[in-house]
């Protein structure tokens, strides 16, 4: 019986293993080889051959790839940051009894819900320089002296791309982290009402480790998905060089440019550097439990 | 008597500042007004962005570039809309995305369900390490396998064909599939199962005229999630379409061209951004509740 079980079981499986290894694992095992080559796109430029770590040398002394990881970086620290401390403040007020709760968790869903290519064109119209809503306010509310061109003004470009992304994601974030307060038991509160805790100390000394393990878990998807990012700065940018992020740079080293062979490089390099963050993140997870 | 004393008593008493915030509606309302304050905040903040889509989509062209801005359409209009739907590009990537998402979403379902089946009702040695392998997939960096998928796709010749869409997008669509059915599965209770292969069914019968029935809401709701993700995706499209007519909605959005050529058509690009993506708010809304277990499944108890 057992035995048939496990074989039933591997031949249920059978269609998505097959799948995942198709369009997963050996493409990355490929992209990994291809790296170590000097493949270009359009045969004939020049004959496929291996090249060793020669990708991985130039990568090392690209300014552009370099100045894409501190893009990206920056972007990341940003988001994940406000979007941690946004979503917390909007958790714990959703999190509260009132009027209309259902109605406010509604809401919070709908940036998810948009495609965040369309978020960020709805946003990129808000921005515009002459007729975006968001210097109309900002002048009317007497916030900003004149109109300001915040997407092609390279001070400004990085936070109002920022902007779209902290919009869409901090509802989910407070979801989240919604969903991790509501099974905190309540009596844990009653007591420390009884022992004459303040709401402060109670949010420090029981809210706050309670939530940990979906606060991880919550910082560790933001920060994967940031450091990926495409979408809205190709939207906002294009390859503007700039304001290139990682991914970016990839996608037009192979596609456009047609260096399939630097361009795996590079995609390993991303691949690697998410990797590193992950480690960090469950390092420290561990060390703060023990 | 007693009443007439406490009424003396309490008029007597002077009011202090906390009586008169916490006894007089006034008062309460006072103490609330922050809360309220912060609740319309964020309300505020989450929905703006798409009434402003929405008010730019119904708002004439001649209004729409003019300052100061109008926070209302005058003279509301459905010119926008119809311009939008008359564009020969956005026609085929409604339909072409529909396709996309829709196959994508189907076949993640079949398979992904049998696999669901598997990892959630059965015991054998490697399930677990089958279980991480997907887990570990649904945090996979898209950019990371580009260069290879790249020169898989034009070998296979489905360059700028709709089946290379088909083809990447499970990467993302079926491992989610498999793990979020797999905790529906699991939260079956035993006895329907064992009642059925006491009456002399086979496991596929278990299967589908059992489980399947059963989780059915779990499957509408990873349904949904998994064509909302289809629907949105860019990188692919961007790297393996090339003719208009195949563009997803996601690429005709960015490339939404004005008939004069001069001013970006905006009014155009909002009524179609609505379009795209009204149903998506409407089906999220409804399936909420859904929604929200199936993404907590998803990201909090992994």
């Amino acid at each position: 019986m057992q035995r048939r079980q496990a074989r039933l079981g591997w031949l249920l499986l059978l269609p998505a293993l097959a799948v995942v290894a198709f369009v997963a694992i050996y493409p990355l095992g490929k992209t990994v080889y291809q790296s170590f080559t000097n493949q270009e796109f359009l045969a004939g430029i020049e004959p496929t051959k291996w090249v060793g770590l020669q990708n991985y040398r130039d990568l090392w002394h690209d300014t552009i790839f370099r100045q894409s990881v501190w893009e990206t970086i920056k972007f990341t620290l940003i988001t994940v940051s406000f979007e941690f401390v946004l979503g917390m403040i909007i958790a714990l007020v959703v999190n509260s009894n009132f009027k209309g709760r259902g109605a406010m968790r509604a809401a919070m869903l709908v940036p998810w819900a948009i495609p965040t290519v369309v978020a960020a064109q709805m946003w990129k119209w808000m921005f515009d320089d002459v007729f975006g809503v968001i210097n109309d306010a900002g002048v009317r509310l007497h916030i900003l002296n004149h109109s300001v061109a915040w997407i092609s003004q390279p001070s400004t470009a990085l936070a109002a791309v920022s902007a779209v992304d902290i919009w869409k994601t901090t509802p989910f974030v407070a979801l989240l982290l919604l969903a991790g307060l509501q099974v905190i038991p309540r009596d844990l509160y009653e007591a420390a009402d009884v022992d004459g805790a303040s709401k402060w100390q109670q949010f420090w000394r029981i809210t706050l480790p309670l939530l940990r393990p979906a606060i991880l878990v919550t910082l560790i998807f933001r920060t994967l998905d940031a450091l990926r990012v495409f979408d809205v700065f190709y939207v906002f940018y294009g390859n503007r060089p700039d304001t290139q992020t990682m991914a970016i740079y990839a996608q037009s080293t192979i596609v456009s440019d047609g260096h399939v062979g630097y361009g795996s490089a590079i995609s390993v390099a991303i691949f690697l550097i998410i990797g590193i963050f992950v480690v960090i993140y469950v390092t420290f997870m561990r060390v703060t439990e023990e | 008597m007693n009443t007439v004393a406490e009424a003396r008593r309490t008029v007597e008493r002077p009011v202090s500042r906390g009586h008169w915030l916490r006894r007089t509606p006034f008062g309460r309302f006072v103490t609330k007004l922050p809360f309220w304050l912060l609740i319309a905040a964020i309300f505020v903040y989450a929905i703006f962005p798409f009434y402003w889509a929405i008010r730019s989509a119904f708002t004439p062209e001649s209004e729409l570039f003019r300052t100061p801005v109008d926070y209302f359409p005058r003279h509301p209009t459905l010119t926008n809309f119809r311009d939008a739907l008359n564009t020969s590009v956005f026609q085929h990537a409604l339909l072409n995305s529909t396709i996309v998402a829709g196959s994508v979403t189907l076949i993640s379902l079949a398979i992904g369900s049998l696999a669901a089946y598997a990892l959630g009702r059965f015991r054998f040695r490697g399930r677990s390490a089958v279980l991480y392998l997907m887990l570990s997939m649904t945090i996979f960096p898209q950019i990371a396998i580009l260069g290879a998928l790249y020169t898989m796709i034009t070998r296979f010749h489905l360059y700028d064909q709709l089946g290379a869409l088909i083809l990447s997008y499970m990467i993302f669509t079926l491992p989610f599939t498999v793990w979020v059915l797999t905790s529906f599965m699991r939260g079956l209770p035993g006895d329907l199962e064992e009642a059925a292969y006491v009456d002399g069914a086979t496991p596929l019968q278990v299967f589908y005229k059992v489980l399947l029935p059963l989780i059915a809401p779990g499957l509408v709701t990873t349904g949904l999630l998994a064509f909302i993700a289809a629907w949105n995706e860019y990188l692919y499209a961007l790297s393996f379409i090339q003719t208009p007519n195949k563009y997803t909605v996601t690429l005709a959005i960015t490339t939404f061209q004005g008939k004069s050529g001069f001013q970006q058509p905006w009014g155009e690009i909002m009524a179609a951004t609505v379009i795209v993506t009204l149903p998506l708010i409407v089906a999220t809304l409804v399936l909420q509740r859904r929604i929200l277990a199936g993404l907590t499944a998803g990201a909090v108890k992994g």
